[in-house]
């Protein structure tokens, strides 16, 4: 039976109805795990307090209403101000790692040079230690390098903490680029930097789109900790600890903090849907052809 | 970077020789943290890292393969899937832990008031508030955070690997299963076993997952290493102590980091280049 199936799709590519219901079902199970604590978030945002704190459990709201979204911007009014910091930070960080890591992957992906185990063995060291661990020394050195309550004390440690794993990961996909092309720009009289400009850069780019989404999501995530310790300015606050001004003394007003953690996260999905696409457009078109 | 990571370690290693807390002039204590933390509950703690980072990373790698294949089949609307894989790994970390921690809750939570709706269970069930669940609810937390990189990683592997491999297979008349195991799971090797490196290393350090929930509770039974580490060095203001766990921590990741250079030498010696 042909499903979907049309005269171009490759033979291949076709399935029975029952693998097709068996992939929806799966694809079904996969998705609702890691969205249920959106849609819980998202309903929690709709109820009004006394309903979110009243049982039986009800999974509808069953008074819904957009009325926490307008009433955050009272609570907490500063609240675009940490939504921007944060992407400010992210973003610096993301292009200070690229600008490292790029060259670094390249470089350990192509050729073989004594100790490179040991460098590569390094990197995954250094990025052992947790940022919790290394809190007051880190704190220590920013006081000293005069960073504190600066943008530079979120995006710096960030940002070392981040290229670790953007090495690790750019460097496998750089190596299942075949050494023949370069073997044959190199014949062609082209110099080492040209290669990787026009013949390595534009094969890695979709891989570089995925590392420079695992460092920005990760610049996102991790300036908790860091913001926390090295700012003690509202100014300089990023999205996770503005969050924290929903936190009242004895409760939190948790539908306010739903509808604050979806308006600030709304534009991250915009810009990750985008990249979504070219991310998805540079892999299907099959990266080493 | 160097300066950033590196001196925070050797500085982290000289304390852990001393009684270092916030404010005090530290002195050389010489091995004394060292045989402080040598005790029971300390055994008890390193043993459930280990079993706490080898289910979560293990459950990151299975749910992370099974998504991979599925949303690299050829079916409508898979474009829109993948996209809806992302959020758990686009937020910052600690909204989605918020979320996790109301939907745990006994009370009001999700998890409780759903299985209630359906009579699976007699009544209200606080995940947090039980060693054994609030073990798994941590683990479960981890996986949900960890699995959405694992799963696009994973699918870019599988992109990359040629067409024509299972356009010949499929000529030669092997099964979707057969061809999976035979070409998909080979190839796919390196990339899973990059993954689980990074993987190990990032459940290991876990920490604001565990924090948030439980800060190590209920009575020790998410206390894994680094919130130990914490507890002791920023709850307990006894920074020596905790540095020495903290280079404790650094040797057992070191031997990951061993062990996974000696497998892939071995792996790229059997099978070549990848």
């Amino acid at each position: 039976m042909a499903l979907f199936h049309d005269k171009n799709t490759p033979m291949i590519d076709r399935y029975h109805w029952w693998e097709v219901i068996a992939i929806y079902a799966g694809i079904f199970v996969f998705l609702f795990f890691l969205l249920a604590p959106f849609i819980e978030g998202f309903l929690v945002s709709l109820k009004p307090l006394a309903e979110l704190f009243s049982t039986p459990y009800s999974f509808w709201p069953e008074n819904g209403s957009f009325a926490a979204y307008s009433t955050m911007w009272e609570r907490v009014p500063g609240f675009a101000w940490y939504v921007f910091n944060s992407f400010l930070i992210s973003t610096a960080a993301t292009v200070i790692v690229l600008l490292l890591v790029v060259p670094a992957a390249y470089a350990f992906a192509r050729f073989d040079f004594r100790g490179m185990g040991l460098v590569l063995g390094g990197f995954l060291a250094v990025s052992m230690f947790s940022g919790a661990v290394l809190l007051i020394p880190l704190f220590r050195l920013m006081r000293s390098l005069g960073m504190l309550n600066t943008y530079w004390a979120m995006i710096v440690p960030g940002a070392a903490f981040l290229i670790p794993s953007a090495v690790w990961l750019l460097r496998t996909y750089m190596m299942r680029i075949p050494s023949e092309l370069n073997e044959a720009a190199w014949t062609d009289g082209a110099s080492q930097f040209y290669i990787f400009r026009r013949v390595v850069l534009p094969i890695a780019s979709p891989g570089i789109v995925v590392v420079a989404m695992v460092t920005f999501i990760g610049a996102y995530s991790q300036q908790f900790i860091f913001a926390l310790t090295f700012n003690s300015k509202t100014e300089y606050m990023p999205l996770p600890i503005g969050l924290y001004a929903f936190f009242g003394k004895q409760d939190v007003v948790w539908n306010e903090l739903m509808a604050a953690a979806f308006v600030g996260i709304a534009p991250a999905m915009v810009i990750i849907f985008f990249l979504q696409r070219y991310l998805v457009g540079g892999l299907t078109a099959g990266a080493v052809k | 970077m160097l300066v950033i990571v590196a001196w925070p370690l050797v500085e982290t290693f000289r304390l852990s020789f001393t009684d270092a807390s916030l404010r005090k002039v530290t002195n050389y204590v010489g091995t004394a943290n060292y045989e402080k933390i040598f005790n029971e509950t300390f055994f008890g703690v390193i043993w459930r890292t280990f079993t706490w980072t080898f289910y979560s990373v293990a459950l990151k790698m299975i749910i992370g393969t099974f998504g991979a294949v599925l949303l690299n089949a050829a079916v409508p609307g898979r474009y829109l899937f993948r996209i809806l894989t992302m959020p758990p790994w686009i937020v910052p970390m600690a909204i989605g832990i918020f979320m996790w921690g109301w939907m745990y809750n006994g009370q009001f939570g999700m998890i409780s008031g759903l299985l209630q709706r359906f009579g699976l269970t007699d009544g209200p069930v606080a995940f947090l508030a039980y060693g054994e669940t609030a073990y798994w609810a941590t683990i479960v937390t981890d996986v949900w955070i960890g699995v959405p990189m694992v799963t696009i990683y994973f699918l870019a592997a599988i992109q990359s690997i040629p067409k024509d491999l299972y356009e010949a297979a499929w000529a030669d008349g092997a099964s979707r299963w057969t061809r999976f195991r035979r070409i998909t799971l080979p190839l796919m090797l390196p990339a899973m076993i990059t993954m689980s490196m990074l993987s190990l290393i990032a459940t290991f350090n876990s920490f604001d997952i565990i924090w948030i929930l439980t800060q190590g509770g209920p009575s020790g039974s998410t206390t894994t290493m680094i919130i130990d580490t914490y507890h002791t060095a920023i709850g307990s203001k006894k920074y020596g102590e905790g540095a020495a766990r903290a280079v404790v921590i650094c040797i057992f990741l070191s031997l990951f980091c061993l062990a996974y250079f000696r497998v892939t030498r071995r792996l790229q010696t059997i099978g070549g280049k990848e």
